[in-house]
């Protein structure tokens, strides 16, 4: 019944003729029977396919379940399958229709049955029929189709709500199916052995020493054996490939019996495939090849074979030049997981020409790309040189799509392998000159990091540096590396007259007004090291800085800089200039963050599990550099951007007391109290070893702007004694001001001594707003009026959030009270509704505050409102409290 | 896992759908209309799997029509390939010949559940 429409108007036209006619057929009087109702519900089914929505019919096509005519059930099925209605009634009606077949013993009906519900698999008809199909699959009268059609339902049923598939005693029969005479039993139970074995693998243990024996049969089949499943003269190609993934779910088989005949299996197949094709045709090589790269696959997840590793690598290299595409991919990315073996790793290595050519020459994009993440598997020290000189040569070209990934990857080559690192400085300078828009902050974070730890290349880098900001465009990546460097070691080359300090400042003020404003506050900042490191420029800089543009500045940042630091240049003596603006010192050692956004990027897959071989592998790693002078005395430092802060504030929000940090060498215990707006917090510091530390020096710092921030919160230090004996515990009192609202935590930054190493750490200080929170207690009357006046929309924020906690009432209310609100019971007219109230309490003012917390069950989340009168101080309460649920 | 199968014709008119998982039905043509966006684009030195997104894709030309199939990590690449070519044998002989008008696609949805 197909139309030939010319046009879709018409199209459509015949189409609505249609649909009204089954309409007024279905509402009408006499009942159809069964040939027609199979007529239009199909006529239904194909309109509906043809793209137009259909919303009736599925109570016709339900009826048709329940008849004893094969073709009407088969269309009542196909119906439901492909309209899937989540009518409940309807659902009910079609499991019990299911029900009745299921138990009728015909194995047609059966099978329609089964189709459906794995065509389906909601989970409705999950929990009804979960139970009765591992029956039904497992029994001994069952035929063969069904029993086919029973494992792909309940694979399915599995994938949609594994929770409903108990394992049981059935699972053990499902195992023996793999020995069945019907290879299409065989198959569908591989499938489903394979999946359920993900997460029971004990369940199915006993599945390998079978899957391995029909493996073997297959292979050595005769080409007459196997007749319906032997395509192109393959026997059985998929069912191998799915015995081969089966395998891969499991550890090479213990017992030698087995193992010995695995090996035979898989050498069979790689020497077929050394032999003449049996046909020119390209499907018989395609079904050959899937079942080799799937073998090569299981010997790569073996990794215990040493003569089949290498003799898959040879197949492998041998494809690496075929005229198919499809195998040149493949076998590029087979190679990748094999080069991560070390049995195999060298065999790799031996083909770097040939992938480095298919770098230059292949034209598919996917294809250079599987040759590059070849060649960053394939790199050790022997070869870095050479490949990461081939990726930053492909970079010049490449994609913008894959072009940050290469990056990455250059990156961390660079830096893995570096013998000596003024190759690396150069790779990453490189980098930036190429492919500056894709050289993620993690990147140039690095090598700034690198820099500072080795002293042995800061001279270098210096120079360089130099040397690159002089090309006229410049990425502004460069500046940004080029103006911290600059920073901290112009003095390096200050010597040379080509690189005086005027001239390495006029370089960098050449580029300001092209830059972003973060990249300006770096140079401001940079501007105010060289003051301290080449006094003979200080006025120029200081002119520069008193500028209006920088001192009038739209943007905050850079005002304060400008502001901040024109200041402390004219007030601060030489000395406390340099120590404030002492070389940074260096970084402690710890994983490259570089690693962590390549795997971010890339997911889960094989390229990142080397990363985490590679990591194992690696000979030596950085050594770590012997620590620059430490700052002795307690003093205020810039911006700290590149040391990782422990973050616990939240977890002190409603409480006073705690351990706020622990390693193996120390630990970290706080106990404070508050008052209106004064607080006394107790930090004691123990040390956990039973060596001695030396120069300990915890510092309080604030995280963003120092000046501003002294203005808001006042805290005063004693220092404490440098030396901390092992077992010991130290205590240091600070007293505490708040002097106006404030968002940020303070950071404690804690130095010092621990046998040979320096260690370096920082953690955030649960000083947040709401510790000077005073609880007030009013009436409901009261408080609706003072809700009403902080009606603004500035003065109100809210926010929706789903619960990380259970909601239990008794716990919320005490959070609330260790907030430091009061607790208005009665108040609000739904009693599940928490209400709270309480006076912010600084020196220069008093904020009055109100909250409302209302939660909803059902859903888990929760509505918090805050109502203050300053913006800024709903928005940091509201941001503390809701963490707390 | 496969997660869906389609043929496509030249103009981009999806002839069979048949989805594995669960996708919106507004997002299933957006789906379709990318995917043979991509494949239409594909030349010959290419190879048959295209890299989308979080998973691939398995494509198969035959005269007008195009079989995509879209693949996550677990399967065989070169299995699906062949798979696809079955496939078309399959309808092949049961239809007589494989041409996108004449399609029949009842049939067809039947003989996929059934492979």
């Amino acid at each position: 019944n197909e139309e030939g429409c010319k046009s879709k108007e018409a199209e459509i036209k015949r189409i609505n003729k249609e649909l009204a006619n089954i309409r007024s057929k279905f509402k009408g009087d006499k009942a159809l029977d069964g040939y027609s109702k199979k007529k239009y519900v199909c006529k239904l089914l194909f309109i509906f396919l043809l793209g137009h929505d259909i919303d009736f019919g599925h109570m016709e096509a339900v009826n048709l379940l329940s008849s004893n005519r094969y073709t009407e059930k088969q269309i009542g099925y196909l119906f439901i399958s492909v309209l899937v209605n989540s009518n409940s009634e309807l659902i009910r009606l079609i499991n019990n229709a299911i029900k009745n077949d299921l138990a009728s013993r015909n194995p047609t009906f059966m099978g329609l049955a089964l189709h459906c519900i794995a065509n389906v698999g909601s989970r409705e008809m999950a929990e009804a029929f979960a139970g009765e199909i591992p029956k039904i699959l497992v029994a001994g009268d069952t035929m063969d189709s069904v029993k086919q059609s029973a494992a792909l339902c309940l694979l399915r049923l599995y994938r949609t709500s594994p929770d409903l598939v108990p394992m049981g005693d059935w699972t053990s029969r499902v195992v023996h199916l793999l020995n069945d005479q019907h290879l299409g039993v065989v198959t569908a139970a591989t499938s489903l052995i394979t999946t359920l074995a993900q997460k029971n693998p004990e369940e199915f243990k006993t599945s390998v020493s079978l899957a391995v024996s029909r493996l073997s049969r297959i292979v050595t089949s005769a080409s007459t054996d196997l007749q319906d499943y032997t395509y192109y003269f393959v026997p059985a190609p998929w069912l191998s490939v799915k015995l081969l993934r089966l395998l891969q779910c499991y550890p090479p088989p213990e017992d030698p019996a087995v193992r010995g005949r695995l090996t035979e299996c898989l050498e069979t197949i790689l020497n077929k495939a050394q032999e003449p094709p049996k046909s020119k045709k390209v499907q018989h090589s395609n079904a050959k090849n899937a079942v080799l790269f799937e073998a090569i696959s299981l010997i790569i997840h073996h990794d215990s074979e040493p003569n089949l590793l290498v003799r898959a690598c040879n197949q492998l290299g041998q494809f690496l030049q075929h005229r198919e595409t499809n195998l040149r991919y493949l076998a590029l990315e087979s190679m990748c997981t094999l080069a991560s073996s070390e049995f195999s790793h060298e065999a790799v290595k031996t083909h770097i020409e040939t992938v480095i050519n298919a770098l230059k020459t292949e034209r598919d994009v996917s294809v250079r790309q599987r040759a590059v993440d070849l060649l960053y598997a394939m790199c050790d020290r022997s070869n870095a040189q050479q490949i990461v000189a081939e990726m930053l040569n492909y970079l010049e070209t490449a994609d913008y799509s894959i072009r940050e990934e290469i990056v990455l990857k250059v990156a961390i080559l660079a830096e893995k392998y570096a013998v000596d690192y003024t190759w690396y400085v150069d790779t990453i300078l490189n980098l930036i000159r190429i492919a500056g828009d894709y050289v993620s902050e993690e990147v140039w974070y690095r090598v700034i990091q690198i820099v500072i730890n080795r002293d042995d290349v800061q001279g270098y880098a210096a120079k360089t540096v130099f040397e690159a900001l002089q090309a006229p465009a410049c990425h502004e990546n460069l500046v940004k590396v080029g103006g911290y460097i600059l920073g901290e070691f112009g003095n390096l080359i200050a010597g040379d007259p080509r690189s005086s300090p005027l001239i390495q400042f006029n370089l960098l003020h050449s580029k300001f007004h092209l830059c972003s404003v973060p990249t300006r506050a770096l140079l401001l900042s940079t501007y105010i090291k060289f003051v301290n490191l080449f006094p003979e420029i200080k006025t120029t800089i200081q002119d520069v800085l008193r500028s209006d543009s920088q001192l009038k500045n739209a943007d905050v940042e850079l005002q304060q800089r400008a502001v901040e630091y024109l200041r402390l240049s004219t007030i601060a003596s030489t000395d406390i200039l340099a120590t404030v603006l002492e070389e940074m010192p260096p970084f402690p050692e710890r994983e490259s963050s570089i690693l962590a956004k390549l795997k971010k990027k890339k997911g889960p897959g094989t390229v990142t599990d080397l990363e985490e071989i590679k990591k194992e592998r690696s000979s030596d790693m950085n050594g770590s550099a012997e620590p620059a002078s430490v700052n002795a005395s307690a003093v205020v430092s810039l911006k700290t951007v590149l040391i990782s802060v422990v973050d616990e504030v939240w977890k002190f929000v409603c409480k006073n007391n705690g351990v706020l940090f622990e390693n193996q060498l120390l630990q970290i215990g706080l106990k404070s109290e508050f008052r209106q707006n004064l607080g006394r917090m107790f930090i004691f510091y123990g040390n956990k070893t039973s060596t001695q530390f030396l120069n300990f020096t915890p510092t309080v710092i604030c995280s963003d702007d120092f000046l501003n921030y002294i203005l808001c919160l006042n805290l005063q230090t004693k220092p404490v004694d440098p030396t901390v004996d092992g077992g010991a515990q130290v205590q240091q009192v600070v007293n505490i001001e708040c002097v106006s609202d404030f968002m940020e935590a303070p950071i404690l930054n804690i130095q010092f001594r621990y046998g040979g190493t320096f260690q370096n750490l920082s953690v955030k200080l649960p000083i947040t707003l709401n510790k000077f929170f005073q609880p007030t207690e009013m009436s409901s009357q009261d408080f609706f009026q003072r809700w009403k006046q902080l009606s603004n929309p500035k003065q109100e924020v809210q926010n929706i959030f789903k619960a990380k906690h259970p909601m239990d009432a008794e716990i919320t209310k005490a959070k609330i009270i260790g907030f430091g609100s009061a607790l208005l019971e009665e108040v609000d007219p739904n009693p599940a509704n928490f209400v709270g109230a309480g006076i912010i309490h600084t020196k220069t003012t008093q904020i009055g505050c109100l909250l409302r917390l209302e939660p909803n069950l059902q859903a888990q989340m929760y509505r918090l409102t805050l109502r203050t009168s300053k913006e800024a101080v709903s928005q940091r309460l509201c941001e503390l409290l809701s963490e707390q649920f | 896992m496969i997660k869906f199968f389609l043929m496509v014709n030249k103009q981009g008119q999806t002839r069979l759908s048949r989805y594995y998982e669960h996708v919106e039905i507004h997002k299933r043509t957006m789906l379709e209309a990318e995917v043979i966006k991509n494949c239409l684009s594909r030349s010959k030195d290419q190879c048959s799997f295209i890299e989308y997104k979080d998973f691939k894709l398995v494509y198969r030309q035959y005269a007008a029509l195009f079989v995509v199939v879209g693949i996550n990590e677990t399967e065989n690449e070169m299995a699906v390939y062949e798979l696809i070519h079955n496939f078309v044998e399959v309808l092949d002989k049961y239809f007589s010949r494989v041409v996108s008008e004449t399609l029949n696609l009842l049939q067809s949805i039947y003989s996929l559940s059934k492979l």
